[in-house]
């Protein structure tokens, strides 16, 4: 809502000193979100004036048609002779009255007028356009031509109210009422503590029997309609100067006199009306709903196909407006014209004024089902103050009379549904309550009459609340008033004392230190998007029926290419990777943990959330459905790399990033979650076959696969345009929490001397070194404190299809000195073990 | 054995090791001076066979100077090896402002260390973080959250619908599902009030969605933090309390909030919080010669919305309003690392571009 401060002041006796700023200040401790104060004429100083237009000379040798013209000025240019200027634009003619810039003028955007030749005249002065003396939109685009009443020489700048300050003000849903004057007078006077003066306390004849007929058959939609009609209009009438530019300044644009007045008085007073060319309408006015189809042309020239649901305006033909929202071309006022042969203006000479309430959700619905958001459906949508529409109706009238020389019918029709006001009971210190301030009752009786409300009782209040506000339905708006316009930067301070709390929960803290082990180990964390397309499957070699190919989509995707969600880490992961390789950065380590999606494995067969009532707490049943249908959303884990995952340098050579990198940030988020992480040998889709690793954990006794690691196969790297040998690693987070089991016992310290023996075992080159590992850790006894791989080794000296693997094993007791006897025993076993299983062989035996 | 006899030897033996240049010959001549068939070593052993009276006397005079051979030695050797240390170490020195980027540090992202640290300051208090899930059904996104049925925010034009599948099997169309991408952290509000024992002091930082194109001020996928308290008693002033202690946490010890009247369905009476800018403090405000970039010289910067949360929601979620009442608030995490760190395109926090969030590093 823009509000100028000149016509803020017909309401309110601001001070006379307050500026837009002051104002602003004002208004915004009272909560209306002024955003900006506007500065009218700005960079304007005069000496600017009313001009006549004497002669017209015709100047064509240039490439564009020039005008020189003699304009009287009176005394304005010091000598009363007429002022010389060139004028480029044509929309003027002898005799006119238009504004002129005289030389030492200087027009916004630091235009400075001075006498200067041009054209091979000399110009003394400039004739002026709206858009020149930045006075908002007038339609013209051309110069400004005054109507002929106003005298030569006079200040340009007083009538046409160059300066002026308009705040811009963003109005919350819920204050419809500042969507007018009105209500915002109310605001300030209620700022300054000055009284009001409500434009809409207005006289209005009662309502009779021969006004224009109006049926409703829907009182729900339509609680209110008054008509009222004004014969007798001036079809050359124009708005006057001072209307039009308080709509300007209030952002609109001037149209025609009757359509002008209907914009200002709803800028007045809130109330959206409509005028209808009478001579078009036929029959009565009727309210009812469209019928599903019905087709109505809307002023802007649209055909719209009208839903059951929609609220029309119909005469005897159908519907001649979109209730609430726009008119119809059928009952269009008609702009003025002047008929050339007899100098007579043609146009509507009888209006049919309507000003009614409709149902705001309905209007809301309709605007929206249209994609027509007018001034009207707007104000509606927020709550108009339906005690106004007589009043506006009135305003009207007066206008039209007063200014294109109309009469008021004396019929008045009004049709109105019963009205209950709406009255809440607080008790009086409830706003104290709320606020943790002792207001005191006296103060929030007061307060609350301020904003409208009659209030009664003593310790407990009955309030009604007004008809502008039809937002105060709960004790708790009543609170917000009293607290606002006291003022909430006056609330004090303080600090509830919460119960203590238990800290992060151990699945929060586990999420923290994944992130920070990956991020430990070089990688880079990077939060990608959700959305995914099915192609990427493809691209991932995922098998048709693979589970990760169900996924849940979105009705609305804000591209046609990724409308799902994810259902692994990894797209948007490589995507990032690819970015960043393409930026130039190539050797690189990314992880992200984040949710996937899966579509709810509902036992009922419904795919839909109901809405639950909320007047009440939703049964234990009633929630468990709603979460039933919603996706399974699991946590994952993964990481990229690609490039060198050591950098060469002055200490030697890099080293380039592989699948042994990748399942190490695995093992990492395990050992951060003191989980043992199961590696196995696997094959699965987006991975080399011979390079990927199976990801388990054990829970409940339970071996789960919780994900894969490795390199990624060489057609998904061409397929997504990777780098060569990029690797990866994803893994349920989830998965690895529930195999947490139980807190870390601590290792007993033996400080006896330890044992060591290294073996070499020959093996096929398939049997993992896992698996061998395993076997000797079995066979080794409680003797062996730790073994460690420390080289793998194939070629000649093992022979075709054979690796060795040598193992480092450490021996130590917890009671005493091992013997190099019994060291070796226990090196026995376990290489016992190991070759009875994996058919391991020692090495030179 | 005559006593000049024993002199010589010393001395030799003296001048022997002053002669010595290196370690190696300080050795050698260590082996002829004081070893085993070195003069003295000899002369020692010849004392034995001299009368008892001589005997005293040579044993004290070799033992002098056997004393004396073996503390120059100790002298010499003490001084060689400090002279080889010291062109040794001179030989071994590096130039230690070579770079070493080996394995270049790995960093979280400042969002993820963002809502930790905005949580943090809450959990020292006592609050307890809350989670909940990102595909959300639309009760709890905004039913209980008291968005009447045509609220603006529930359509497709604003909130993004997950597809359902209606009853006679085929997906459905708009809004039909009521299943949402969660358009805020306050669904998290209702769960927690569902599920938890009262009083409720939580707070809930997470990822939230809205149908808004990328651009350098926009981000369909973005991050909020979410604080919700509930209990007796609980009052605005309370909630003012609350975020002053925030800003002062996170921005400094003079940092204050100011909260302006606004309106969402979930709070009521509702107010938009702002804080002070932490840079300029305010003084930008008016001052021209001093004009502050992060907050556009307004003085103050726009952090959420906040308010008492309205009674509705308490019904809706089982609370009885009568005997409880709090506050909530929540803002966008975006917003604050852009003007705590001065970011100043949204993409960059999208994007995953390793130059933007290295330098973050661990925590933030």
């Amino acid at each position: 809502m823009r509000v100028p401060l000149s016509w803020l002041r017909e309401y309110v006796d601001l001070p006379a000193d307050a500026t837009g700023r002051d104002v602003q200040e004002k208004l915004i401790g009272v909560g209306l979100e002024v955003e900006t104060v506007e500065q009218l004429g700005k960079g304007l100083t005069g000496p600017l004036v009313v001009g006549k237009v004497l002669t017209i000379e015709e100047l064509t040798e240039f490439k564009k048609p020039i005008r020189f013209c003699t304009v009287d000025v009176g005394q304005a240019n010091g000598t009363g002779e007429p002022q010389e200027i060139i004028c480029g634009a044509r929309n003027f003619a002898e005799g006119d009255k238009v504004v002129v810039a005289l030389p030492g003028a200087v027009l916004p955007g630091d235009f400075r007028i001075a006498e200067r030749k041009t054209y091979g005249k000399v110009s003394r002065g400039m004739i002026c356009s709206s858009d020149e003396l930045d006075m908002g939109e007038d339609g013209t685009k051309g110069i400004i031509v005054l109507p002929p009443e106003h005298e030569v020489g006079t200040d340009a700048t007083k009538l046409l109210e160059l300066y002026d300050e308009v705040l811009d003000i963003a109005v919350t849903p819920d204050r419809g009422y500042c969507l007018s004057m009105r209500g915002v007078a109310r605001e300030a006077a209620t700022a300054y503590g000055l009284p009001l003066r409500d434009p809409a306390l207005l006289d209005v004849p009662a309502p009779n029997s021969f006004g224009h007929p109006v049926q409703i058959s829907d009182p729900r939609g339509c609680d209110r309609f008054t008509a009222r009609t004004v014969v007798g209009l001036q079809p050359e009438a124009r708005s006057p100067i001072w209307l039009q530019r308080r709509l300007q300044k209030a952002g609109m644009r001037p149209i025609s006199l009757a359509v002008d007045v209907t914009n200002y008085v709803m800028l007045e007073l809130g109330q959206p009306l409509h005028a209808y060319d009478r001579s078009l309408i036929e029959g009565p006015i009727g309210v009812r709903r469209a019928e599903a189809g019905e087709k109505f042309t809307t002023l802007d020239g649209v055909e719209r196909v009208l839903d059951a649901e929609d609220l029309v305006i119909t005469d005897n033909r159908g519907p001649i407006g979109l209730a609430g929202v726009m008119g119809g071309a059928n009952t269009e006022i008609a702009d003025p014209e002047v008929d050339p042969e007899t100098g007579l203006a043609q146009g509507t000479t009888e209006v049919v004024i309507e000003a009614a309430h409709f149902d705001q959700l309905s209007i809301a619905r309709t605007a929206r089902r249209h994609k027509l958001s007018s001034e009207a459906s707007k104000r509606f949508e927020r709550g108009v103050d339906p005690k106004a529409a007589s009043a506006a109706a009135q305003r009207t009238v007066d206008l039209l009379v007063l200014l294109a020389g109309g009469t008021a019918e004396g019929g008045v029709t009004e049709v109105i549904a019963p009205f209950a006001p709406h009255t809440i009971s607080i008790p009086a210190d409830h706003p104290d309550k709320v606020a943790g301030v002792e207001y005191g009752r006296e103060t929030v009786v007061r307060r609350l009459q301020e904003v409208g409300c009659d209030v009664y009782g003593q310790d407990e209040l009955v309030v009604t609340v007004p008809s502008w506000r039809p937002d105060l339905t709960d004790p708790n708006d009543l609170a917000e008033e009293v607290i606002r316009l006291e003022g909430y930067e006056n609330l004090p301070s303080t600090l509830p004392k919460p119960p203590a709390g238990l800290g992060l929960t151990d699945r929060q803290r586990l999420h923290r230190r994944v992130g920070r082990v990956l991020a430990g180990a070089g990688y880079v964390e990077a939060l990608n998007y959700p959305f995914i397309g099915s192609q990427v499957f493809d691209q991932l070699q995922l098998e048709q029926d693979d589970p990760a190919r169900r996924v849940v989509k979105l009705v609305n995707p804000l591209s046609d290419e990724e409308p799902a969600l994810r259902t692994t880490l990894l797209p948007g992961l490589l995507q990032a990777l690819r970015r960043n390789d393409g930026r130039g950065s190539h050797d690189l380590a990314l992880f992200e943990t984040g949710l996937v999606f899966h579509p709810a494995v509902s036992s009922s067969g419904r795919g839909t959330a109901v809405r639950l009532p909320v007047d009440r707490r939703p049964t234990d049943e009633e929630l468990a459905g709603l979460n039933s249908v919603l996706p399974v959303q699991p946590r994952h884990a993964a990481v990229v790399l690609a490039g060198a995952r050591e950098q060469a340098g002055w200490w030697g050579k890099g080293r380039p990033a592989d699948w042994a990198d990748a399942v190490e940030a695995a093992r990492a988020v395990g050992r951060e979650a003191g989980v043992e992480l199961l590696i196995d040998q696997g094959q699965y889709g987006p991975w080399h076959p011979g390079r990927c690793a199976e990801l388990s954990v054990v829970i409940d006794g339970v071996k789960t696969l919780a994900g894969h690691a490795g390199e990624l196969h060489p057609r998904v790297v061409k397929a997504l345009g990777l780098p060569a040998r990029t690797c990866a690693m994803e893994l349920n987070l989830d998965l690895v929490e529930q195999a947490v089991d139980g807190t870390l016992q601590a290792p007993r310290i033996s400080t006896f001397p330890v044992a060591t023996q290294d073996v070499a075992l020959i093996v096929d080159k398939e049997v993992p070194a896992a698996a061998v590992e395993h076997f000797l850790r079995g066979g080794a006894g409680e003797l062996l404190e730790d073994i460690r791989l420390f080289d793998v080794y194939t070629g000649d000296q093992v022979g075709e299809g054979k690796k060795s693997l040598a193992f480092a094993l450490r021996f130590r007791a917890a009671d005493r000195t091992l013997t190099v006897e019994e060291a070796s025993a226990a090196r026995d076993a376990a290489v016992a073990k190991a070759a009875e299983i994996t058919g391991a062989v020692l090495r030179g035996a | 054995m005559k006593p000049e006899e024993i002199e010589r030897m010393r001395d030799e033996a003296l001048a022997a090791f002053a002669a010595a240049g290196d370690l190696d010959a300080l050795q050698a001549a260590k082996v002829a001076h004081t070893g085993g068939t070195s003069p003295l070593a000899l002369a020692n052993r010849e004392i034995g066979a001299l009368p008892p009276q001589a005997k005293a006397e040579a044993g004290k005079r070799i033992g002098q100077a056997r004393g004396a051979v073996s503390k120059a030695l100790a002298a010499r050797q003490t001084e060689l090896e400090a002279e080889r240390d010291a062109r040794v170490l001179v030989e071994e020195a590096v130039d230690v402002t070579l770079p070493y980027d080996r394995v270049p540090a790995g960093a979280r992202h400042p969002l993820t260390t963002m809502m930790e640290r905005v949580a943090d300051v809450f959990v020292s208090m006592g609050y307890e973080i809350a989670e909940g899930p990102e595909v959300e059904a639309e009760w709890f996104n905004f039913d209980a959250l008291n968005f009447v049925p045509d609220h603006p925010a529930r359509q497709t034009q604003d909130t993004f619908f997950v597809q359902g599948t209606r009853e006679d099997g085929k997906p459905t169309v708009d809004d039909e599902s009521g299943i949402v991408l969660r358009t805020h952290t306050s669904p998290v509000q209702a769960r927690a009030l569902l599920s938890r024992e009262l009083p409720v002091y939580i707070v809930c930082p997470g990822r939230v969605y809205r149908t808004d194109e990328l651009d350098a001020t926009h981000t369909p996928v973005f991050h909020q933090i979410e604080l919700l308290a509930i209990d007796e008693g609980l009052t605005m002033s309370d909630l003012k309390g609350t975020l002053d202690h925030m800003v002062q946490a996170l921005f400094g010890a003079d940092m204050k909030t100011r909260l302006r009247p606004n309106y969402f369905p979930f709070t009521e009476p509702s107010a938009e919080m702002d804080m002070l800018c932490y840079v300029c403090r305010g003084e930008s405000v008016g001052n021209e010669e001093r004009p502050c970039r992060t907050c556009s010289s307004e003085g103050w910067i726009e952090l959420g919305g906040c308010g008492m949360v309205n009674p509705r929601v308490l019904t809706a979620c089982g609370v009885d309003p009568e005997k409880y009442s709090g506050f909530a608030f929540g803002f966008g995490i975006e917003r604050m690392l852009m003007f705590r760190h001065n970011v100043e395109d949204m993409r960059d926090m999208v994007e995953g571009d390793v130059r933007f969030t290295r330098p973050f590093g661990m925590e933030i």
